[in-house]
């Protein structure tokens, strides 16, 4: 069993997903799920450690080798990715039936827990595989699903705004499949590997640079990084808040996943970032995108809206690691991966159970919440000091390896730079300190109690393991670390 | 083009012109399933969501010039792309020399069909395939999420003053329907089980099986439609369709081989092959049929319960 | 040159043709057909790289010694039921937005939208 690990990990969730059809009860498929992901995040530890002491592990999907079968390639990065989503989706899911009972009507719940159990499987699919164009299909299960999810919002801009995710994600998957079509009729092959080592040849063509062009184009659609965010606000903000307790700290990550393997693992740090002027169009791109999304976030009337435009600035701090292009750069990256999905799942999950006890999302319905509901709102201050990077917090760690890179590099500017635009976060966060703890409460709320169990649970296991992980590093960075490293072909 | 009739009518003459020209591009697999899925089953479903959202398009107020500078943009980018590619039809492109061969020379050895596209697609790379029967999967869950309604009762004289109006009217379509039905569904079969020396295979298959029972509803309503075929049950086949599939998959794990490695299903490797992609093909012909039928009955349930369309005349 | 390439530069034009339609138009409808033939146009790219001059259909048969290249007959078999799944969904999501804001024109649905807020 433990040399199949590798697709059990895919296959599990994947196909519990069409055996939900045959339970009844929504709350059979609930505990169903919740067994599933949990299983999914044992095996993924298991793989991190086999990872970590035996190097990369490849497993030949139908016994053929690559590239004339399908491979899936486990290494360092792979694996911590694998970790966080599994995580994530099994935390998320202790809150899953409270959370949807106000939210989505009964008779949908059934198909809402398919539809979470293909996306999971969907991501951990598209970052385990090391053929491209598997990548690609994935993809799209994870989009399909995703925007299905969306749409079960209770408000009708959850329509209107998954539909202009549907039209901007399907363009980006077609840009990326035009990237994979040219890269394969350069080479012939479809494997990242063996990509990786017959681009080299074909390097300098005018096509394989259009590649290169229309995959990075396809992926940062998918991330949101500034300028191609726009579907993120509201597809955030208008779905069902546990989706969006999930896909917040799963689903961008997996784009920067995808960022990372093809401008390293498939088209060789040369060719990408110094061939190009690729670097400054990323630090620009990620430092626009810090303080356009910090600055929108701070006038914004909706919770929801304003953490998901945090969370487009975060995207851009992981963008300004990844351009540094170095072991430190692509660290910081990383752990910024991995403690902005700790930060953003605890927040969007403390924002469900708000959603849950006074079924709005205003910020004027804040007001007096820090006395009604202590233990949440303080879930909520914790979250916005990890966000700002006060030490201690998860977001401190991350933003201290940021620096020190960018230093390394000698950007002292852009070290300044996301100095600053930790000092917007520190704005808008105040917001909803002040609101919650300095204003009286509005007339009418007096019954408003504190979030049920199942919220609190979850919801202060990621607390703790955002002040777990600020203070006790060890683990996330040697991860972190070593996955950099393996990237840049340094041997740990 | 303000009249989305037309335009959908001319996008189905765009699909069915692709799939001639991936004909005369030797494509045959892809030009059968671009025929039945692209011109047919994606026409029908416009022209299905037209039926609801109305024929006609509002004229754009302002001039998109963002949207053409974009385009411009992208277009040439990709024609600057193609400069350095290969020549069309040229057998020394890297394509050609590099993983192609051993499909072409070896597959007749390792896996015993003279479909090559079938032997790539369930065997060497099952494992997309299986992605594609999810993504079927999914996109019928998506729309069971989306369009479900509740049942209303109904009214038995409705129903019959219906068929018998339709009866007087489509005379002809029906009765020549009721002959031709039974002829498809030997077909979708036919291409089911043939995939492996012809193309076909089991998407087409699905598509053509669940085109037959389009054409009966489309001609006896969806009342006699639903007599005729379970909700529930339709939805345990989808299911069970991909997770045939799957379980050819564990069931090569529990042999303790590879995931989706046929060899373990048999003795004879060979043999082993020829049943494993039986059993997949039949896996996605089900769920592809069994979603499709979703879809469009969700489509028609929901044009049936939308009170906006309640005595609209199309 | 001309010769070899124009097979591309015409699914390039394909292919911006229904990249306009996606990004230009207001109807949400239209929006759909214009992704249809943007997705239509890159299976044609793929499969006009998969020819062989002198070969034929990839299915084995005596005496026939060239055939083209099949890894991308079924890269593109793949796309086309991706391509529908989309398709699907999309139009689901239009009807659903036509009863929900009375119109499928983007225009509108913005004013709508603004209004509310």
């Amino acid at each position: 069993m433990l040399a199949h690990l590798p697709i059990l990990q895919v296959i599990v969730p994947l196909l519990a997903a069409p055996l939900c059809l045959f339970l009844t009860r929504p709350r059979l498929v609930w505990l169903f799920a919740i067994i599933v992901s949990g299983l999914a995040f044992l095996i993924s530890s298991l793989l991190l450690q086999q990872v970590m002491t035996s190097g990369t592990i490849i497993y030949e999907l139908g016994g053929w080798e690559a590239p004339w079968g399908i491979e899936y390639r486990i290494d360092q990065l792979n694996a911590l990715l694998l970790l966080i989503i599994t995580a994530i989706s099994t935390v998320v899911l202790f809150s899953a039936d409270t959370s949807i009972r106000k939210e989505i009507p009964e008779d949908r719940h059934t198909v809402f827990y398919i539809l979470y159990l293909l996306s999971l499987a969907a991501m951990l699919g598209i970052v385990a595989t090391g053929d491209a164009f598997n990548v690609f299909v994935f993809l799209e299960i994870s989009s399909l699903s995703a925007y299905a999810l969306i749409a079960l919002g209770k408000d009708r801009r959850a329509l209107w705004a998954s539909y202009q995710y549907l039209i901007m994600g399907t363009i980006g998957a077609t840009f990326i499949l035009i990237g994979i079509g040219l890269m394969y009729q350069m080479t012939g092959t479809l494997n990242m590997y063996d990509l990786s080592i017959r681009l080299p040849e074909v390097e300098q063509t005018r096509t394989v640079f259009t590649a290169f062009a229309f995959v990075i184009v396809g992926v940062c659609l998918k991330l949101a990084m500034f300028p191609l965010h726009l579907w993120l606000p509201n597809a955030y903000a208008y779905a069902p808040s546990i989706v969006t307790a999930f896909f917040a700290a799963t689903a961008t990550k997996v784009a920067i996943y995808l960022l990372i393997r093809f401008t390293f693992s498939v088209f060789a740090v040369s060719l990408s970032i110094t061939h190009l002027p690729l670097q400054m169009l990323f630090v620009v791109l990620g430092l626009v995108g810090i303080f356009v999304a910090s600055t929108a976030a701070i006038y914004q009337t909706s919770i929801k809206h304003l953490f998901a435009y945090s969370s487009i600035a975060q995207i851009g701090y992981m963008i300004v690691g990844f351009s540094v292009t170095s072991v430190a750069g692509l660290t910081a990256t990383l752990l910024h991966l991995f403690n902005h999905a700790l930060m953003k799942g605890a927040l969007f999950l403390a924002l469900a159970a708000v959603v849950y006890r006074i079924g709005s999302t205003q910020l004027s319905q804040f007001q007096g919440l820090g006395r009604q509901m202590p233990v949440t709102m303080a879930a909520i201050v914790i979250g916005g000091l990890s966000l700002i990077g006060v030490p201690l917090t998860v977001g401190f760690v991350s933003k201290w390896y940021l620096v020190m890179a960018v230093i390394e590099n000698g950007w002292w500017p852009v070290a300044v730079l996301i100095l600053l635009g930790s000092l917007l976060a520190v704005v808008y966060v105040w917001r909803i300190v002040e609101a919650a703890y300095f204003k009286p409460a509005l007339a009418g709320t007096e019954t408003i109690k504190e979030a049920p169990l199942s919220f609190l649970i979850p919801i202060w296991t990621l607390v703790l393991a955002n002040i777990y992980f600020g203070i006790d590093t060890r683990l996330s960075v040697q991860v972190a670390q070593a996955a950099s490293q393996s990237l840049f072909g340094v041997s740990p | 083009m303000k009249d989305l009739l037309a335009v959908i009518m001319l996008l189905g003459i765009y699909s069915l012109l692709s799939a001639s020209f991936f004909v005369a591009m030797d494509a045959v697999d892809v030009a059968f399933t671009e025929a039945s899925v692209g011109a047919g089953i994606s026409t029908l479903l416009m022209l299905v969501a037209i039926t609801m959202t109305g024929r006609s398009e509002h004229p754009v107020r302002h001039k998109p010039l963002l949207a053409l500078a974009v385009v411009i943009v992208t277009g040439s980018l990709l024609i600057y792309g193609t400069l350095d590619m290969p020549y069309f039809g040229s057998a020394e492109a890297p394509i050609h020399q590099h993983v192609a061969p051993r499909y072409i020379n070896d597959s007749m050895q390792e896996i015993g069909v003279p479909n090559i596209v079938t032997s790539v697609l369930a065997s060497y790379r099952a494992f997309d395939t299986f992605g594609e029967v999810v993504v079927i999967f999914t996109a019928g869950m998506g729309v069971l999420a989306l369009l479900s309604v509740a049942r209303r009762p109904v009214d038995i004289k409705k129903v019959n003053s219906f068929n018998n109006s339709m009866h007087e009217q489509h005379l002809v379509l029906r009765i020549v329907t009721k002959m031709l039905i039974p002829f498809i569904l030997l077909f979708a079969l036919y291409v089911q089980f043939h995939g492996d020396f012809g193309p076909g295979g089991g998407f087409q298959a699905g598509v053509i099986f669940a085109s037959s029972i389009f054409l009966y509803t489309m001609l006896f309503g969806m009342t006699t439609a639903r007599r005729l075929i379970n909700q529930s049950f339709i939805q345990i086949l989808a299911a069970s369709g991909v997770l045939l599939y799957g379980s050819v998959g564990v069931v090569s794990l529990l042999n303790g081989k590879n995931f989706f490695d046929y060899s373990a299903l048999s003795s004879d490797p060979v043999a082993g092959q020829h049943l494993g992609i039986l059993l997949i093909e039949l896996g996605v012909g089900i769920t592809v049929a069994s979603v499709m039928v979703i879809i469009f009955f969700k489509f028609a349930d929901r044009r049936d319960y939308s009170p906006s369309n309640e005595n609209k005349d199309f | 040159m001309l010769m070899g390439l124009y097979n591309d530069w015409v699914v390039v034009v394909l292919m911006m043709i229904g990249f306009y339609i996606v990004i230009a138009h207001g109807n949400l409808i239209k929006k759909i057909v214009g992704l249809s033939i943007f997705q239509t146009s890159v299976f044609i790219f793929y499969i006009s790289m998969a020819k062989v001059d002198g070969g034929t259909a990839p299915i084995l048969a005596e005496g026939i010694q060239q055939y083209s290249n099949p890894l991308p007959h079924v890269l593109i078999l793949t796309a086309i039921v991706v391509g529908i799944a989309t398709t699907a969904l999309g139009l689901a999501l239009a009807v659903r937005i036509k009863e929900a804001y009375g119109s499928v024109e983007e225009e509108e649905i913005q004013k709508k939208d603004n209004l509310d807020c």
